[in-house]
């Protein structure tokens, strides 16, 4: 097997306010093959976002970031000051959460496709971009595309702009595509049509993925493996097959056990799973197991921090349940 | 753009605008019946005869209720009739048309100085806020603001018309050369434009922050769009919004402002034309030339208002569909 | 007493803290601290530079300009707190009554706050003090009507919320008297938007009083308005600047002063107000 696309080693973020400082990532390790599709899986807050956010030096300024190794396509990155920010639009481009808000309300569809593209391509006229953007956002299923190029965000439906968001990241052809969330803020029939955008995308170009996302049912279908966080720090990760149907950390069950099941018969007398307690303080983060004061099954081991184990053909995970 | 749910905007937009100059032509009107005394007398003079007093009276309307005075007011109005200077009979109408272009030069020329350089220092202190520039911007914009533009014009005369004779003292420079004109035009325009240079550099300093705060931003700088072209570009147009109705605004109170800088440089214009009716009671000047400033008011804001519509997409699409954007 | 201490830490508001205060300790203090009556005449003394005698110089007539600035503190605060005090009263009034009145009462009203806004303020003083003539009582008045709006919009929007919002419609139910259940729940809601508007205020109105008296058509002379004294040395610029420097500089130290208080005051109180003040 060749290098990864992305390695990243030991990634820590922390913000530093007045008198105070929270850590919103702990130690995390993140590999991305060539051509594959990795999910991030955790509830809101667990800092699956801010994994993202990291990888493009997009955090705010008063975020410190450090990891002990960081590369991508061979070459090594340096966190701490924002190497990777020179791989916005040519190498990594982000598929954005709320397609409402992430569009200028004041500029045409078709101005925005184009100047995102200026980075990518220095040197092609503006109407080089433009063809290519029309062309695009045809591809993701605009229709009329030609005449949408000169309309504003808010004359598009919710779907319709998650397409033109998605055309963006396409536009620039790169090597990482980063999805944070690419459906929350549609309807469920919307985001079926885009999930569908989004799955003949993962067969036809070559690039690798990131999927960010709270569900484990959107990452079933796009990724090949899968990397479970919780309150900053990962938890468990392997093939997204294994993981689904074997999970190993009691946290990866828990939000298994909270995801509607589609198939199964509708049961009115069934309450929906809910994790009992709260992400704990990021300020305030527990000496051992970070899942401990929610964990169902706690014992005395877990007031010590859990290594990471290894259950061959990559899969990892940190508990002490089953290390015993 | 040409549809008729456009004109209907355009429609209600203006007649709020007549309202509110009608309603302040009433107000003026009302005033001129508090002037102590009789005020056909104290406008003549104590030695005017009786029928002259009379003559005044039906003229201006006086002995009519005020709402027929009103409407008396706008019928001459059309006919281009403002009133009489009591003194030489001269058309008020003529002697504003004839002060206005000198005060309008004043206002546009203060605008636009302040626009000219309120707007970059907005844009390098949304750059780097907190920096040392955004700092002294800051600081001197809350100064500038608050100072009153007398004491500026009294403080640019003495320093830079007494002591080190740069600038010319007095008047609006010969008619017909261009170039001294707008030499006697430097420090009165400064004068003017001092605050407003603030409160374009704070007021669009704080819009641009809020949009570069925004989601779409991000998406831009997630792709390197260069943060110059961010600025400018994505960030600027929808911070000038609220630049843009202020400014409408501004121009009025730029006008208000005029009294001074014209009092002060001696410089002939609507405001002193208004200062020397005031202090010789010459009424039918006051009123006259009150009555136009507040008219240029109501305009500027009509248009800073409609202009802000055309600038912003959604509203643009609220015009022509006549409802709400489709979201 | 932390109101003061979060105020003194802002940018700026040590500053304005010193300056306001400063202000009222000169208004209040004048006849113990003026080293010489404000019209103390003394025509072979004209125009004087500062010597330790006059530390500010003198006038055109003789009369000791620091003197003349301290007396001048206390008719700029004197008129201006007026002002915003009656403009407040009667503006809190129209804006509650107008929230209450049928519909034709509070159009009306409002009609006439938007005639009133509809001209520049400084354009509207004029024009009233043209007719009414100058004076410090007619100032005061006249310069009030320019205020009232500003006011009267804040309290009324102020009621039409309260009067909206369910709470109030439980009590009516309750049998409660509607103005009486109004005015109780909306004194606490305007009193702190109105008065970092009075504060914001205070700035203007000193500014308008100045200008009126330094065109001739404020307060009379020789009463020692800081306009007045402005007019004075402009009158004699090419003889001596110093009449014309320090009058200036003490407009600016009052009106920087209370605009930097008021901005203060109004991101302690409220940051929201930001938006609408």
């Amino acid at each position: 097997m060749t290098a990864a696309l992305l390695t990243i080693e030991n990634l820590n973020v922390s913000y530093r306010g007045r008198g105070h400082s929270a850590h919103i990532l702990d130690g995390v390790d993140l590999e991305i093959g060539h051509g594959q599709s990795v999910g991030l899986v955790g509830e809101s807050g667990s800092g699956k976002s801010t994994v993202a956010f990291a990888l493009l030096g997009l955090l705010a300024d008063n975020a410190e970031v450090s990891a002990d190794h960081a590369a991508f396509d061979g070459r090594t990155q340096d966190f701490a000051k924002r190497e990777t920010a020179s791989l916005r639009g040519t190498d990594i481009a982000m598929i954005f959460q709320d397609p409402m808000t992430a569009l200028n309300p004041m500029f045409s569809i078709g101005t925005q496709l184009v100047d995102i593209q200026r980075r990518r391509f220095p040197k092609e006229s503006r109407k080089a971009l433009w063809a290519r953007a029309q062309a695009v956002l045809a591809d993701v299923g605009v229709q009329d595309a030609a005449a949408r190029m000169h309309r504003y965000p808010h004359e598009f439906s919710g779907g319709m702009r998650q397409r033109v968001v998605i055309a963006m990241a396409l536009l620039v052809e790169p090597k990482l595509l980063i999805a944070d969330e690419p459906t929350t803020a549609l309807d469920a029939t919307i985001e079926a049509q885009v999930v569908e955008v989004l799955h003949r995308l993962r067969q036809r170009t070559s690039a690798s993925m990131l999927v960010v996302s709270h569900s484990m049912g959107l990452i079933a279908e796009l990724c090949d493996s899968v990397v479970v966080m919780y309150a900053g720090t990962v938890v468990e990760s392997g093939k997204v097959a294994d993981v689904l149907h074997r999970p190993r950390h009691p946290y990866t069950r828990a939000l298994l056990a909270c995801e509607i099941d589609p198939f199964a018969a509708f049961d009115p007398s069934q309450d929906l799973a809910t994790i009992p307690g709260t992400v704990p303080d990021p300020s305030r983060r527990p000496q051992g197991c970070i899942f401990a004061g929610r964990c169902p099954a706690r014992h005395d081991r877990c007031s010590e921090k859990p290594p990471q184990q290894q259950a061959g053909d990559g899969r990892t995970y940190a508990c002490w349940l089953e290390a015993a | 753009m040409r549809s008729a749910s456009f004109q209907i905007h355009l429609a209600s937009k203006l007649a709020t605008a007549l309202l509110a100059v009608a309603g302040s032509v009433v107000l003026l009107l009302a005033l001129t019946r508090f002037i102590p005394g009789d005020p056909a007398t104290v406008i003549l003079g104590s030695r005017a005869t009786p029928e002259a007093v009379a003559a005044l009276n039906a003229r201006i309307g006086l002995d009519k209720p005020l709402i027929e005075q009103a409407f008396a007011f706008f019928g001459r109005l059309f006919s281009g009739d403002l009133g009489e200077d009591v003194f030489n009979g001269r058309p008020v109408l003529s002697l504003v048309l004839g002060a206005l272009p000198n005060t309008a030069a004043l206002a546009i020329s203060a605008m636009l100085t302040a626009i000219v350089l309120g707007v970059p220092l907005a844009l390098v202190s949304a750059r780097w806020p907190g920096g040392k520039i955004d700092r002294l911007v800051a600081f001197l914009s809350v100064g500038f603001i608050s100072t009153p533009s007398f004491v500026v014009s009294v403080f640019l005369l003495m320093v830079f018309s007494v002591t080190l004779r740069w600038f010319p003292v007095l008047g609006a420079g010969e008619s017909g050369d261009l170039g001294d004109q707008l030499w006697h035009l430097v420090l009165p325009t400064a004068a003017l434009a001092a605050g407003w240079v603030g409160y374009i550099a704070r007021l669009l300093r704080s819009s641009l922050l809020e949009v570069l705060s925004e989601s779409h931003i991000r998406t831009l700088r997630a792709y390197g769009v260069s943060e110059a072209k961010i600025l400018m570009k994505y960030a600027l147009k929808p911070a000038v919004l609220p630049t843009v109705a202020v400014l409408g605004m501004g121009f009025g109170e730029l006008l208000g402002g005029a009294v001074f800088a014209e009092v002060i440089f001696n410089r002939p214009g609507l405001g002193s034309l208004i200062y020397d009716a005031i202090r010789t009671r010459n009424y039918p000047v006051v009123q006259g030339g009150v009555f136009v400033i507040v008219l240029l008011y109501v305009l500027t804001n009509l248009i800073a208002d409609l202009s802000q519509s055309l600038i912003d997409p959604r509203e643009r699409a609220r015009l022509v569909s006549g409802r709400g954007a489709v979201t | 007493m932390t109101a003061l201490v979060d105020l003194s830490r802002r940018p700026g508001g040590t500053f304005a803290l010193f300056a306001v205060a400063l202000l009222c300790l000169v208004a209040i203090a004048a006849p113990l601290i003026a080293p010489y009556g404000p019209n103390a005449i003394a025509p072979a003394n004209r125009l004087m530079d500062p010597s330790l005698q006059h530390w500010l110089g003198t006038d055109h007539l003789g009369r000791d300009i620091l003197s003349r600035l301290i007396f001048g503190a206390r008719v700029a605060l004197g008129i201006s707190l007026s002002v915003i005090a009656i403009s407040l009263t009667a503006g809190v009034i129209l804006g509650i009554a107008s929230a209450l009145s049928p519909r034709a009462v509070d159009l009306a009203i409002v009609g006439i706050f938007d005639v009133v806004t509809s001209f520049p303020s400084i354009i509207l003083a004029l024009a009233l003090v043209a007719v009414f003539g100058p004076g410090l009582g007619n100032v005061v008045l006249l310069v009030s009507i320019v205020f009232i709006p500003h006011f009267g919009r804040v309290a009324r929007a102020q009621t039409i919320a309260i009067r909206n919002s369910p709470f109030i419609e439980a009590e009516k139910v309750l049998g409660a008297q509607s103005w009486r259940v109004i005015l109780h729940h909306v004194t606490p809601n305007i009193i702190g938007p109105i008065f970092v508007l009075a504060c914001m205020d205070i700035p203007v109105v000193i500014t308008i009083e100045a200008g009126l008296s330094f065109l001739g058509l404020g307060v009379r002379p020789p009463l020692a308005s800081w306009g007045n004294l402005l007019n004075d040395g402009y009158t004699y610029l090419d003889q001596s600047p110093w009449l014309a420097t320090f009058s200036g500089l003490s407009l600016i130290l009052a009106t920087l002063g209370f605009a930097l208080l008021g901005e203060a005051l109004r991101d302690t109180i409220d940051p929201k107000l930001r938006r609408t003040l």
